[in-house]
């Protein structure tokens, strides 16, 4: 049984915001089908009583003194941007007017 | 010439202190080098891009300020005027930074990262910025979307990954030392097929602050090298805690070098190394497990006591990473929209809002395996299968870090192969992504459980080199330079040279590649 289906693969790559053409979307299905078949076991290992780990060492409460500490400029924040106008980084319409 | 660039960082150091050679000889010595063989496309092509202008200006700082002597002289950091190469995952200030990708292409942060803050307060010149797999996602370099880097053992084979870059830099003499980052592997599996040194630290031992975040859980920063001495000094100049980076450990650096000198010069008596059962055997090549097999005599000619122990869940390692790796890298990498830095790409047809901006952008930036791991992550993170998948991965991991505690329990340091495999041929794995995805299945465990680990050469099988990793309690790198260093020592007293001096003649190679001889 497939794991993962076309289908899903193009639900997915639209929550992920990456366009996908057909040819793309039938190699990345089978792809990830075998992929997904192959950790699939870890579902079956580890029972109720044992805890999830999100982190190797977990370090609680890092907090630093509330002081504006260095920051970049409005320059330096904006060097990199593809598109910007009056100091703001511009994007395209936000609403998909037809 | 080839006698500078042959130096390891501390000899090189230690020739700066007295004055017979120059920052700035060593700086172009090693720039010569780079210029001779690792031209692109028959090359190694380690570097994807040459910082020389400031490189030079670092080193002649460091030999203005040796040159007048007195306190400033005095207060020069021991590495300072070494060069040193930087994986391209790193944000450096007035370089380019790619990540491999061509959504960064031509991108310069406007920050540094704390471990280049580190590096230029120390004044080591760098040389440049190295290849990768596209977001340290791979383990051949095949997925740099600027082409591959070559092994320079054999220039038709992968120089391991994500980190080839930075690995063959300093295989090739193109470089004494680098930096890498290691999430599954990607410090030691190239270290291990390049026949050269890389460790990975205990996870928040270096800061993280500025290496673009693949897999926050399990991302290390850490030093590539070609002796475990160089290693120990360049952890210890980028080690320490970080205010910036919130999993940074508060502890003090220990002292590695100190460690690494100790190993080197003494026997290893009352030392318990553990070699893990489940890191062997099937799967694993016969040469590889030969030259491990020589090593484990080598430790005990040394004093060690070799141990068996057992981590059964080590074989669940490999899935439950490709669940974890994913997920958190596909959060990660949702920041690549096409608004506030990277590349925008506009959609070929209909209308141009920033949803389908972002679709277009992330479809043109992004390569082959960094979206298969983005769907994969995202896949196991929906909503159904959260649970099944992203939740059991991380319940397995507690188990693998439990097997690590038992078995620590036995051994002070454990010892496995670095990498199933010698270096393969180019684009032998590249249309197989879980035949590739095996090659960390003994470095990736380590991640999971945030211990340091660390390769080093054992020797060759069918004339490449094969790594020899050992793994140490979290915190307690110290104990795993000192191991490594001592066995690093039986093993090129053996030898009688270091490995790397058993390389091809590069420039030779290099040029043959070059006439389309080889």
């Amino acid at each position: 049984m497939s794991a993962i289906s076309r289908d899903d693969v193009a639900h997915l790559a639209e929550l992920a915001h990456i366009a996908m053409s057909d040819a793309e979307l039938d190699r990345m299905a089978g792809e990830l089908d075998a992929i997904v078949d192959a950790i699939a076991s870890v579902s079956e290992v580890a029972g109720d009583d044992v805890p999830a780990t999100s982190h190797p060492i977990p370090l609680a409460n890092v907090f630093r003194e509330d002081v504006v500490g260095v920051t970049l400029t409005q320059e330096e924040a904006l060097s990199g941007a593809p598109d910007q106008q009056d100091g703001r980084f511009k994007v395209p319409a936000i609403l998909d007017e037809d | 010439m080839t006698n500078i660039i042959s130096l390891s960082a501390a000899e090189l150091a230690e020739q700066l202190r007295a004055g017979s050679l120059t920052s700035v000889e060593a700086v172009n010595a090693h720039l010569a080098r780079i210029a001779a063989v690792d031209d692109a496309e028959h090359g190694v092509h380690a570097f994807l891009h040459l910082n020389a202008e400031e490189a030079l200006a670092v080193a002649a700082e460091v030999d203005a300020i040796r040159a007048a002597g007195g306190a400033e002289a005095e207060a020069l950091h021991p590495l300072a005027g070494v060069p040193i190469a930087i994986k391209d995952l790193i944000v450096t200030k007035g370089q380019p930074t790619t990540a491999g990708s061509k959504m960064l292409e031509g991108w310069v942060s406007p920050y540094d990262a704390t471990v280049i803050e580190k590096i230029r307060a120390a004044k080591l010149p760098m040389l440049g910025k190295t290849n990768l797999d596209e977001f340290a996602q791979g383990s051949s370099t095949e997925h740099s979307a600027f082409g591959n880097t070559r092994n320079p053992w054999d220039l038709s084979r992968i120089p391991g990954g994500s980190g080839g870059g930075s690995a063959a830099a300093v295989a090739a003499f193109e470089a004494p030392l680098a930096l890498g980052t290691d999430t599954g592997g990607s410090i030691r599996q190239p270290g291990a097929v390049t026949g050269t040194v890389g460790a990975k630290p205990t996870y928040g031992a270096v800061s993280r602050y500025g290496a673009i975040a693949m897999a926050s859980s399990l991302d290390q920063i850490g030093p590539v090298a070609r002796t475990v001495l160089d290693s120990a000094l360049l952890q210890e100049l980028i080690g320490g805690h970080d205010p910036k980076d919130s999993t940074s450990l508060p502890e003090a650096v220990p002292a590695l070098a100190d460690a690494a000198r100790e190993g080197a010069a003494g026997d290893l008596s009352g030392v318990r190394v553990g070699v893990i059962e489940e890191l062997g055997g099937e799967g694993y090549e016969e040469g590889v497990k030969a030259r491990f097999d020589e090593s484990l005599e080598l430790l005990k000619a040394r004093g060690a006591e070799i141990v068996t122990v057992s981590c059964p869940n080590f074989k669940y390692a490999l899935a439950a990473y490709y669940l974890i790796m994913p997920s958190e890298m596909s959060s990660n990498l949702a920041k690549f929209d096409g608004v506030r830095y990277g590349n925008r790409v506009l959609p070929e047809d209909g209308n141009v809002t920033i949803e389908r901006v972002m679709g277009a952008t992330r479809a043109a930036g992004f390569g082959d395996e960094v979206k298969r791991r983005i769907i994969l992550g995202t896949y196991a993170l929906s909503a159904g299968y959260y649970d099944a998948y992203y939740g059991s991965a991380q319940k397995v991991r507690t188990l693998i870090q439990r097997d690590f505690a038992a078995a620590f329990e036995q051994a002070d340091v454990l010892i496995s192969p670095t990498a199933p495999t010698v270096a393969f041929e180019l684009g032998a794995k590249l249309d197989d992504p879980l035949a590739m995805y095996l090659n960390d299945i003994a470095t990736i465990p380590a991640n999971l459980a945030g211990v340091p680990g660390i390769s080093i050469p054992g020797g060759l099988s069918e004339g490449l080199p094969v790594g020899i990793q050992f793994l140490a309690p979290a915190h307690e790198d110290a104990r795993m330079y000192r191991v490594a260093a001592a066995l690093e020592d039986s093993l090129v007293k053996q030898w009688g040279h270091p490995l790397l001096s058993e390389a091809q003649d590069l420039e030779q190679a290099v040029a043959a590649a070059k006439e389309g001889k080889n």
